[in-house]
């Protein structure tokens, strides 16, 4: 029973939220984009001026941006399969009957709460490092020559640790959904004589399958955007070798202080969001509905 | 009825999830060991048996002050947190309560401005940030996070919120209850767990945030994220002091998200998959 007093309420309370992530998302969305038409150099400001689609063809020119652009989609799509993959059969296993369940899932999940700094940097000095690391240890102990993972491997380097770091989540998502398959559904189709194959092919992933466009959307948002896990370890480097669009923005910006071929990688970087964020609301949308 | 399960079945489920389950938590592990090293023996190769010395953990706060880094982590998550809610329990409220032909439109849209990549405003907000003075100031990172978490806070305590029962309120409003004693008396005991599950995630997830906590900051308002990143160019032997780091700044939210797996799934997924 809804009033109009309770109805004007109801948007003064929602008010602060709209407001806020209004001024938020527009203001300084707007600025960037004004930037990325303009020449601005805060080190060089006598220079500053509008300068039409110059910024986006200095941007797109440069040899580091399809680069890039091709890392970021390397590292999103590798740990999606990765992640993905890994997390059915692990959701699989853990589902299985077995002791200490619980402390199997607390493990698996663990890796998920670590920030991403201390992630990386756990993986290239303690896992990865070619003198001192686990890694450079199991090497020695066949009697090969340890990797220098992050000099000659960068981006795999980079996506094992990504991978490891979305794999729990992807687990523990697709294993939620997992538990709440019918069990009786589950006996009826092993007492037709479907073998666990065909049982997991016919009824185990149709079932899975809204969980799993969950996973990927929702990683992908994140993936897209990895930061700090390249800032620590490679640098962006060895060259560009593993740098993402992010990094990119974020040299360009800060290292450069290129503000308008930045904020030009910015509105590419918002357009590749956008693209993915179309699917994802999609997906999103329909389980409101629900 | 429930399937029959062979003991072997179960031992062999079982020998296989552990493994796994530790080669996963191996790093976690092993950074934990290490951390009870001195530096020497960090470097002297595999080893899981650690000597048992705290020194490395003395020498990262005599250091550099390790718990000024964790205070700043502390009050920004939780501050954080704290103002999400305020600013997302009532539009949360609202939405489930007296929904609109535009809720919908407002939660998606809401959703999207989490789904701007933070990069391509990163110079903009500086220069708010430098302009206002709020570059490297705890309120300003605070609210940062604040508005970062927004979304999420306002959409999980929306599919809270709407599982609890409106005729309960209707209920009250018939026995004369005031808006504001409905609000009190009758629904905040409801949201209250809704509520806490909401606070846990956001607090992890502010914890964790690693781009605008290490660009924003420098000396006064860095927290954990930006002084674990200060460990990224090498200085001498410092495995071990890494490692003590490392299990001091993932310690207590490991511990938290232990306890919030299922609020988690929930939050991360926008109830999609509960």
């Amino acid at each position: 029973m809804a009033t109009q007093q309770t109805r004007s309420l109801a948007r003064f309370m929602m008010a602060p939220s709209v407001v806020l992530l209004f001024v938020w998302m527009i203001v300084p969305l707007v600025i960037t984009i004004w930037f990325s038409f303009q020449q601005y150099n805060p080190l060089n400001p006598i220079r500053d001026g509008f300068v039409g689609f110059s910024n986006y063809a200095l941007f797109y020119s440069n040899p580091a941006f399809l680069q890039s652009i091709l890392n970021t989609l390397t590292l999103v799509v590798s740990v999606l399969l990765i992640t993905v993959i890994g997390g059915i059969m692990l959701a699989l296993l853990i589902d299985q009957p077995m002791w200490g369940q619980g402390i199997v899932r607390i493990l698996v999940i663990s890796p998920f709460f670590v920030m991403p700094p201390v992630a990386a940097l756990v993986w290239k000095n303690m896992i990865m490092h070619p003198q001192y690391g686990v890694f450079a240890d199991i090497a020695r102990f066949f009697g090969a020559q340890p990797i220098d993972w992050f000099g000659q491997h960068p981006m795999l380097a980079i996506i094992i640790i990504v991978a490891w770091q979305w794999l729990p989540f992807a687990t523990l998502i697709l294993l939620t959904a997992l538990q709440s398959l019918d069990g009786e559904q589950k006996e009826a189709a092993e007492m037709d004589g479907a073998g666990f194959i065909s049982r997991f092919i016919y009824l185990t992933l149709p079932h899975m399958s809204r969980a799993i466009t969950v996973v990927i959307l929702i990683q992908t948002i994140f993936l897209l955007s990895v930061y700090a896990e390249i800032l620590v370890t490679t640098n962006g480097g060895p060259g560009y070798a593993s740098t993402n669009l992010p990094f990119l923005v974020y040299q360009k910006a800060l290292l450069e202080f290129k503000i308008g071929q930045a904020s030009a990688g910015g509105v590419i970087a918002v357009i590749l969001a956008n693209i993915v964020a179309f699917f994802a609301m999609r997906a999103v949308g329909k389980n409101l509905d629900k | 009825m429930a399937r029959s399960v062979t003991t072997q079945h179960k031992t062999i489920a079982t020998v296989a999830a552990w493994v796994v389950a530790l080669l996963i938590f191996f790093p976690i592990l092993y950074t934990i060991i290490t951390s009870f090293k001195s530096e020497q023996e960090a470097i002297q190769g595999f080893s899981i048996i650690p000597s048992g010395t705290f020194e490395s953990y003395a020498e990262v706060q005599a250091q550099s002050g390790y718990f000024k880094f964790f205070f700043n982590s502390v009050l920004l998550s939780v501050g954080s947190t704290i103002l999400a809610l305020l600013v997302a329990i009532p539009a949360a409220w609202s939405m489930a309560f007296s929904p609109t032909k535009r809720t919908k439109d407002i939660l998606m849209w809401m959703l999207s401005t989490k789904m701007m990549p933070a990069v391509a405003v990163l110079f903009p907000i500086y220069l708010i940030f430098r302009d206002t003075g709020l570059l490297d100031s705890r309120i300003g990172l605070m609210i940062m996070l604040m508005l970062i978490n927004l979304p999420i806070v306002v959409w999980m305590l929306y599919t809270y919120f709407r599982e609890i029962p409106g005729e309960i309120l209707e209920a009250a409003r018939m026995d004369g209850a005031s808006l504001w004693n409905e609000i009190v008396y009758v629904l905040t005991p409801m949201a209250v767990p809704g509520i806490a599950s909401t606070m846990l995630l956001n607090i992890i997830l502010a914890w964790n945030e690693a781009f605008w906590t290490i660009r924003l900051t420098t000396t006064e308002a860095a927290p954990l994220t930006a002084f674990i990143s200060s460990f990224s160019s090498p200085q001498g032997l410092f495995w071990a002091k890494l490692s003590a780091a490392s299990t001091l700044a993932i310690a207590p939210i490991l511990i938290m998200g232990w306890f919030s797996q299922k609020q988690l799934v929930r939050g991360l997924t926008f109830g999609a998959v509960k």
